[in-house]
Formats: C-alpha cells, structure tokens, sequence
C-alpha cells in the first residue's frame, strides 16, 4: 500500500552563507540578505532536485503521480507552538510530521511539501538553522521532500518567534477508501498508542506549572504505520490524527458525520500515569489533550483483530489498544464512555478551551 | 496511579452501591430522597463518573451552589474587566474565571480586546509577576470559598512583607455557610441531607456546620471528591437518616481534620473580615456570606485601589438558576436550558463552568436515569 518513495537526492549547488547572528528586517525584504538567508538556513538542508531550479513554484510531473493513484490529497495545516523546542520535538519536527500524517490518513502517500516561515525580527539565525535541520531531517526519514517555500519577517511582537505553515501533496490509491461517514454498527474503534503525551509535554514545558515529568511529545509521522495498517486490514473504514481536541473530538466528528452512536471503555484507553497524574492536578480531561503522533481508527469487526496486530508490530503502536466500538444502539452521534468506576457518561465536543478548574 | 486507583474500584463501588439500596428500603421513603451536594467538585465527580445512574430512583442528588465561579455575578466580572482594561494593569486569574460573561464581555473577550489578562495558577505567581514588573500593577482575581482564600491572605502578607507595592488583590472570596443557611431558609425546600464540601471543610474545620444538624435537623457529611468517597458519604447520609441521627460526619477524615487548619484560618482572620451582604449570582444578595481586606491590608485592595464601576447588573430573567441551585427544579426544567443557554452562550451562572449543574448536565448528559428525563 504506502510505499515510501525513494531516497531524496542531494543536487552538486552551492548555497551563500549569512554572517549576522539575528535576523532583521532586511532579511525580509526580498533583496540579497534574503536570498542568502534562504540558502543558508532553508535550501542548502532542505535540498532536492525540485527545489534546486528556485522557481517560484515546485514542477511535478503528472505522470508520476497519476502512477501511484487515483486522486492527489492536498492539505494545509499551520504550526504556532510554544515553546518552540519542546521534549520530544520542535516546531519544525512537528510542522512535517503534521502534515504528513494529514495526508495518511486519508490513505494517501505522502510526497511533497511546502514550507512557509514567518519569522519574528531578532530571532537567532542559529536557531532557525536547528529548527530547519530538524525539519530536513524529518522529512528524510519520511521520504518526503520539501520542494517549494516562502520566507517573511516580520517586526518585533507580530509574531511570536517563528510561525511555520507546511502544505502537503500525496496521491490516493485507487482501492483506499476511508471516510469519517463509513462507519458501522459493530466497527471497532482503536488508537495506536498511550493517549495525551504531546498536549501533557507541552503543558509542562511551558514552565509556568513548575511541574517536573519525563514526558516527550508523540510526534512523529505515520504514514508507515498506516501503510501497513491498511495492507493488514483492507476494509479500515476510517482514520484521522487526534491532534487539538483529543481524541474526544475525532470520535465525535467520526459518530456524526457516520449518524452512529459509540462507546468507548476508560479502562481499556491507554494512559501513561504522568498524563494521568498532569490531569489530575491541573482538572483537565485526557481525552481532550493534544497528540501528535496518535490516530483513531475504525475498522470492520472482522478485521479488527488484523488491524491491532498489524499496529503493534510497528514500532510506533507498540501500545495500540481496541478501545470500544460503534454501537448498535444509542442515540446517533453520540459518544459515551463506560468509566473504570462502572458508570457511563457522555464525551462532548470541547466548547472552547481546556481551562484548568480552580478546585 | 496510587492514591487514585484506590479510590476508584469499582467492586467496592458495587458493594457500597448494594448498601446504598438497602438503606432505601429501609427508610422506604414516601417521595424520593433529595441529597444536595455543596461543592462543585462533588458535581464534577458526580457526572465525570456517572454516579447518578448507579443509584437507585428513591435518591435524588441536588446540586448545590459550590461552584465559586458560577455564583460570581454579572456586576462583578464588569468591574474586573474595568480593572483589566486599564493601561498599566496587569490582570491575573484562574483559567475558569476567564469564560465566565460579565454584561459585555468575559476576560477572555476583554483579553482578545487587548487588555493584559494573563493565567495563573496561584496567587503567588502573580506575586512572583509583581516582583518581575515593578513599573506594572499587577491585579490578582481571588475568588474561591474558604478553599482559597488562605492562599489568598498567604500572598497578601507575603506581598506586605516583601514591600511589594504593585501587587493588589480584586477580593472575590465568599463563605459557603451563609450560604447554606439561606438555602435552609428558603421557603417549599425539602433537602434531606447534605454532602459537606471536603476542602472547605479541611480549612474550616467541621464546627461550622454544627447548626444544620442541631437547629435544621439535617445530617451533614463531609466528602471527598472521589467516587468512591461519594458513594461513601451517600450511605453515610442515608445511614443517619433511617437511624433517626442528624449528626456532621466526616468521611474524608484521610485530608480534613475535624478542627480545621489553624495557620489558614489565622491568616484569613488576620486579613479578611466579613462583608454585609455579597451578591451570588442565581441566589441574589446573602448576608456575612463574602469576604473584604481589613483596613490594614487597604493597600492590597484592588477595589480600593482602583475605581470600579460597581454596577449591579440583574440576572437575565428567563434564567432559574435560583430554582436550580435550591433543588425546586432540574436544570433541564429550566425555560432556556439547552436553547438559549447553553456552555458556549451561557445565560445563567450554572451554565458557565463545568462545574455547574447545568452544564455538567449538557455535556456529562448525566447518567441514563437522568437522560431519560432531558427532552431530546
């Protein structure tokens, strides 16, 4: 199914250098200090024979597409963290890995991005170079190239630091058919790992919570994973990354667009003690935590033991768990948990916020 | 988790559960039990783990008016946003208080306007964020029951001791006793019994609540907050009850000791006193029930600091908020419930956190017993 294309080729250019320590202004104002920020930081690691020319756009043939499937995915996503270094990643670790993950699980094989920086004036050049490796680097364990980018500096307070969107192409296979309207009565639901690390991380990173743990951010992409997924369970009806809102809110968007009610066990969702114990102190719900390297997946009873299988043999489900099922009773579009103390509550979409509870 | 897990078994839930339903059947009640619990932590629980549905129909469970953010009234978050507002300001708060609406606006609104609100997580961090910008008035919403106001009084005196002059405190705290008293009072209420709230209690100690045992008739036992410590305290209440006891228990003896904290309680009467009279959201104004800076701790006082406008605002009148918190009515009997009040527009006060009835009821759903009930 997705297969990972090959290995992305160095081409023989040579790239300018920047000597100032800070980015300015100037470096947003097209002429020459830009240029020679672009190949610095971004170009010289990005590097690939579709960025390499510096037109104003990437040329793909079609062709190559259209060999991989039936239908191009196509999808945006921006990337605002804080901080931008953060246990287990960066901005630019996770403005890749987002991306890619927005296209697997649609099925689709990841291929290109684009990287698009807004950069706050006075932020150090040394940083962004980091940041940017990160970047390349990920996308080389992905497979994936970063063929066209745009750079914009802005003035001090505009932005906060570095503000990252990626936008991504991939190509369908024609037998992939997921969407969130195909569940069924009798599906089984299942995530591929301990829920809530990168929201909990992330919270504790910040600082302001003077809360000391060892948690890393899931980030990373899964498009392998969910390759080898759907070879195992072919009729996977539906998956989509829990990322803002949890996975509460991907079950909700997955029970109303399929009209179907569904249950989930608290016992059987795995949480790591850390996320847990963040959640008990701070009174915010898990469910609701960010991931970044988390999907829900629903798939056919028959296939559901196939599918949780195939997610634990991969080093990035190794705590894969069958965590309910789509009901074949209940009110449509409705998600209920049975909690570990044996009653049943209902799981809302968040209305806002998490806000911490003052007691 | 340890110290958690304990507490959540649910083999010990049934066994209390199966306890639980014996003493119904031996008080056999005419109409069913109503049981309020005080404390918007005992709501959160109770739906977060769907309590009610584990109970039998003779109880009713009655939420009560605990939830310090809910009961803040409309006139209140109009003067804090008139605090936040003000060029030099900067307003700390805790994350609920941001969503709650004053007549215009929340803070969260007021922040996106531009004012310098900022979260925080005890009164020392905006403490901590004094020391950091002296040229800035930092501005610290204290709100809570006797929960937080030692934590409160504990920075204001940290602050005198420091010499920290851009600190003040827009004072907010309320006492829950007053408030219990007034409940007690209100004419047609039938409350069997209470659940006390365990944090306040482990502040105030289990003497305050003498009166509703001796004078009121009613059993009172302090709870904790998990499940188990839930369903406990139920059988208890309802222990005295087919017993002919009314007495003030206390179940969550692990955390509140029966006479209270002492160094707490010496620094809330070193800086508070009471007020006449402070308005609740819901249950309009209720004598002695909040609390104001002494004259010796004026410097503190964010009200005397800056002007406020100090405008009583009404509560929208299609809200039943009043009938809510008092058990006359469920949330969803309420006129608005769910159509024009709702979390993302909440009209009345038990709609604003999660930990008001109201809401818990919209998003928890409540357990089946009470789904049954909410019209689709």
């Amino acid at each position: 199914m997705n297969q990972m294309p090959p290995p992305v080729q160095f081409t023989s250019r040579r790239f300018a250098t920047v000597s100032v320590p800070i980015v300015t202004l100037a470096h947003g104002g097209g002429g020459k200090a830009m240029k020679d920020l672009i190949d610095d930081v971004f170009a010289r690691v990005f590097d690939n024979p579709h960025l390499a020319p510096m037109e104003d756009q990437a040329r793909i043939e079609l062709a190559a597409l259209t060999a991989k499937g039936d239908r191009l995915a196509f999808t945006t996503d921006s990337y605002v963290v804080t901080p931008l270094e953060f246990p287990g990643g960066d901005i630019g670790k996770l403005a890749v890995c987002g991306t890619v993950n927005d296209l697997a699980v649609g099925g689709a094989i990841p291929l290109y991005l684009s990287c698009a920086v807004i950069i706050e004036e006075g932020f150090q050049i040394e940083r962004l170079r980091k940041i940017a490796r990160s970047m390349a680097q990920t996308a080389r364990d992905a497979g994936v190239c970063i063929v066209t980018g745009d750079t914009k500096v802005v003035s001090r307070g505009a932005c906060d630091g570095l503000f990252i969107t990626t936008t991504g192409v991939g190509v369908i296979p024609e037998s992939c058919r997921l969407g969130a309207d195909r569940a069924q009565p009798g599906d089984h639901i299942l995530v591929n790992g301990m829920l809530g690390d990168h929201g909990a991380a992330i919270l504790a990173a910040r600082g302001d919570l003077a809360l000391e743990t060892e948690l890393e951010s899931d980030c990373a992409a899964l498009h392998i994973l969910i390759g080898d997924l759907l070879a195992a369970a072919p009729n996977t009806r539906f998956i989509r990354d829990a990322t803002r809102g949890g996975i509460a809110t991907v079950l909700n968007e997955l029970a109303a667009a399929s009209h179907a009610a569904i249950q989930i066990d608290e016992e059987r969702t795995p949480l790591r003690d850390e996320v847990r114990g963040v959640c008990e102190i701070l009174g915010l719900d898990p469910l609701y935590l960010a991931n970044e390297g988390k999907v829900v997946i629903a798939v056919p009873p028959q296939e559901a033991n196939a599918a949780l299988a195939a997610l634990k043999a991969h080093p990035l489900g190794r705590a894969a768990a069958d965590i309910g099922a789509v009901a074949t009773d209940g009110e449509p579009g409705r998600v209920t948990m049975k909690t570990v103390f044996g009653g049943t509550r209902i799981v809302d979409m968040l209305v806002g916020e998490q806000l911490p509870r003052i007691c | 988790m340890k110290y958690v897990d304990e507490f959540r078994d649910p083999k010990k839930a049934k066994a209390l559960v199966a306890g639980i339903e014996r003493l119904v059947k031996q008080i056999a009640p005419p109409r069913p039990l109503a049981i309020m619990e005080v404390c918007g932590g005992h709501t959160h629980s109770i739906f977060r783990y769907g309590i009610e549905g584990m109970l039998p129909e003779e109880i009713e469970l009655v939420h009560g008016p605990g939830c310090p953010v809910c009961v803040l009234p409309m006139g209140r978050i109009d003067d804090c946003i008139a605090i936040a507002e003000r060029p030099n300001v900067i307003f700390t708060t805790f994350g609920d208080a941001m969503r709650v609406p004053g007549s215009r606006k929340s803070l969260l609104q007021a922040k996106a306007d531009g004012a310098d609100v900022c979260m925080v997580y005890s009164p020392m961090d905006a403490l901590a964020l004094a020391k950091k910008y002296p040229d800035r008035e930092i501005v610290f919403f204290g709100l809570g029951f006797e929960t937080t106001m030692p934590s409160t009084a504990l920075t204001v005196l940290a602050a005198e001791r420091d010499g920290v002059k851009n600190f003040s405190v827009f004072c907010n705290h309320i006492t829950i006793v007053p408030t219990i008293k007034a409940i007690l009072d209100s004419p047609g209420l039938s409350i069997d019994g209470f659940l006390g709230p365990g944090h306040v209690t482990m502040v105030t100690g289990t003497a305050p609540y003498r009166f509703i045992a001796e004078y009121y008739r009613r059993p009172l036992v302090v709870a904790g907050f998990e499940p188990l410590d839930i369903l406990q305290s139920l059988a208890m209440v309802l222990k005295q009850i087919a017993d002919g006891r009314c007495e003030i228990e206390n179940q969550y003896a692990r955390i509140v000791p029966d006479g209270g904290n002492e160094p707490a309680l010496e620094a809330v009467s070193k800086v508070y006193e009471l007020r006449e009279f402070f308005e609740w959201r819901g249950l309009g104004s209720i004598d002695h029930s909040g609390v104001r800076f002494r004259e010796a701790y004026a410097a503190f006082d964010a009200e005397r600091k800056f002007t406020v406008p100090n405008v009583r605002i009404a509560d929208p009148k299609s809200c039943q908020c009043g009938e809510v918190l008092k058990g006359a009515i469920k949330p969803w009997q309420c006129k608005v419930f769910g159509k024009q009040c709702t979390p993302e527009t909440p009209l009345g006060a038990l709609m604003v956190s999660s930990e008001g009835a109201c809401a818990a009821y919209f998003q928890y759903g409540g357990a089946p017993k009470a789904k049954e009930k909410v019209p689709a």
